[in-house]
């Protein structure tokens, strides 16, 4: 699941541009993932602010 | 709510499609998803005074410094000084942002657009899968706008193209990501766009730090995607003012992604064009954006008011802007595309060689290609690969 930390995110967009499942929205300050996230990785690789991960779902 | 033309995004290709527009009687209603245009920044701010001369008035109260030319380093801090007149579409003047597009969005609302703020596109209305306006989101509450065409000038994150089936999603080998600083220090030279290359100091792209008045400067670092890790811009920022300015101080700090693809296959569908960062206009070498995205805005108001006159949104009644921008603006990003494909590819001796080949030619009163010419002279063999761009 990707998680973001809403304390590191600069709200840029970048990962929205990049995401090729058009997943993200930003919403003003605030990055949105919808459930067609294909968990890629291209957004937590180039966010500049380090603020997206990918945490291995444990359910 | 009916219009000509609904504008997604009040950025400069936005706010000038809205006032061209507008300025040929249409009626022009622009969504701004922010609740204030211009802020947060994203960009280093840097524009050729004769170019923007020929599109605005240059006006003192967002024009935060002059500069006299661009300094560039390689790796071994040799040096290259290029006058301001020479140095393309980014140096003159450091722009403030935060004024110029609301001044921008302003002309765009005195010439008759309506500015909607803190107004959210949600998607395209689709009727027999043709687009015939956006469904929309304002201060929460949402609406509907009809309107036979959408310009989408929604920048890097752009949804619009999307929406009617144009892919604009970037590769990470397409995109920079980007942190800049605005910073304090007696060290910062006030006269000159400043730019640092290196490996080190950032794979496939730059430093860079542009005056804005009185020991003042954006200092900024663009990373190519690809050879960028999470949290690699401000790390590596941080590390090169640290080591290049300790005595810096941190007044703002902002990040972005830069399009650097070059031209994509399409910018326009049926109902829609894009415009500026949405359409991937911003320069793969230097990653500006804010002239092509003017220019392509302008060409945008005028080919809708073109294609209103006539009757015909489809894509085929929409070919001439996507002609028109190829022909101009669409040249040089193409052309800058190669050149960015292979100066990333350049190890940091190459850059040393090449910075060290220019030192003994007068470069001052070069422009970017009589540059290439002499570094080609000198070094053919690492530029090849360029020939049919320099010759």
């Amino acid at each position: 699941m990707l998680t973001i930390d809403r304390y590191k995110c600069g709200y840029c967009g970048a990962c929205v541009g990049v995401c090729p499942a058009c997943a993200l929205e930003l919403v003003e300050t605030w990055l949105e993932v919808s459930d067609d996230c294909i968990e890629c990785k291209r957004c937590t690789k180039i966010c500049p602010a380090g603020a997206l991960a990918l945490m291995e779902d444990r359910s | 709510m009916k219009c000509d033309v609904v504008i997604v995004g009040a950025g400069p290709a936005g706010s000038m499609a809205a006032r061209t527009a507008a300025q040929k009687g249409l009626k022009v209603v622009m969504l701004e998803k922010r609740q204030e245009i211009g802020d947060p920044v994203r960009c280093a701010e840097g524009v050729s005074k004769a170019s923007l001369a020929r599109l605005v008035n240059p006006d003192p109260r967002w024009i935060a410094a002059e500069v006299k030319g661009a300094r560039i380093y390689a790796p071994d801090r040799s040096n290259v000084v290029m006058s301001e007149d020479r140095s393309g579409n980014e140096v003159g003047y450091v722009l403030e942002r935060k004024i110029f597009d609301r001044a921008l969005a302003m002309d765009a609302a005195r010439a008759g657009a309506q500015v909607m703020v803190k107004a959210r596109a949600l998607g395209l209305l689709m009727k027999d899968g043709h687009p015939y306006g956006v469904k929309a989101m304002r201060f929460g509450e949402v609406f509907d706008i009809q309107a036979p065409l959408v310009i989408g000038a929604d920048g890097v994150e752009s949804k619009v193209g999307r929406w009617a089936g144009i892919d604009t999603a970037l590769k990470p080998q397409d995109i920079e990501v980007c942190a800049q600083f605005l910073v304090h220090s007696e060290l910062l030279d006030d006269e000159y766009c400043e730019f640092y290359f290196g490996n080190q100091i950032a794979p496939g792209g730059y430093v860079w730090s542009f005056p804005k008045g009185k020991k003042l400067a954006n200092l900024g670092i663009g990373i190519l995607g690809s050879r960028s890790e999470s949290g690699a811009p401000v790390r590596l920022l941080r590390s090169f003012m640290e080591k290049n300015l300790p005595d810096a101080r941190v007044l703002e700090m902002d990040v972005g992604g830069v399009p650097v693809s070059g031209p994509i296959e399409s910018t326009t569908a049926d109902g829609v064009i894009l415009a500026g960062d949405a359409a991937r206009q911003s320069d793969p070498i230097t990653g500006g954006g804010i002239l092509n995205a003017m220019n392509a805005g302008i060409m945008a108001g005028e080919m809708a008011a073109e294609a209103l006159a006539r009757g015909d949104t489809s894509k085929e009644g929409l070919k001439p802007y996507e002609d028109r921008w190829r022909a101009t603006i669409g040249k040089q990003i193409a052309k800058h595309y190669e050149l960015k494909e292979f100066l990333v590819n350049l190890s940091d001796d190459d850059l040393n060689s090449l910075s060290s080949s220019l030192q003994s030619e007068d470069i001052s009163k070069m422009d970017l290609k009589g540059m290439l010419r002499v570094l080609f002279r000198m070094n053919p063999k690492i530029l090849w690969e360029l020939r049919h761009l320099i010759i």
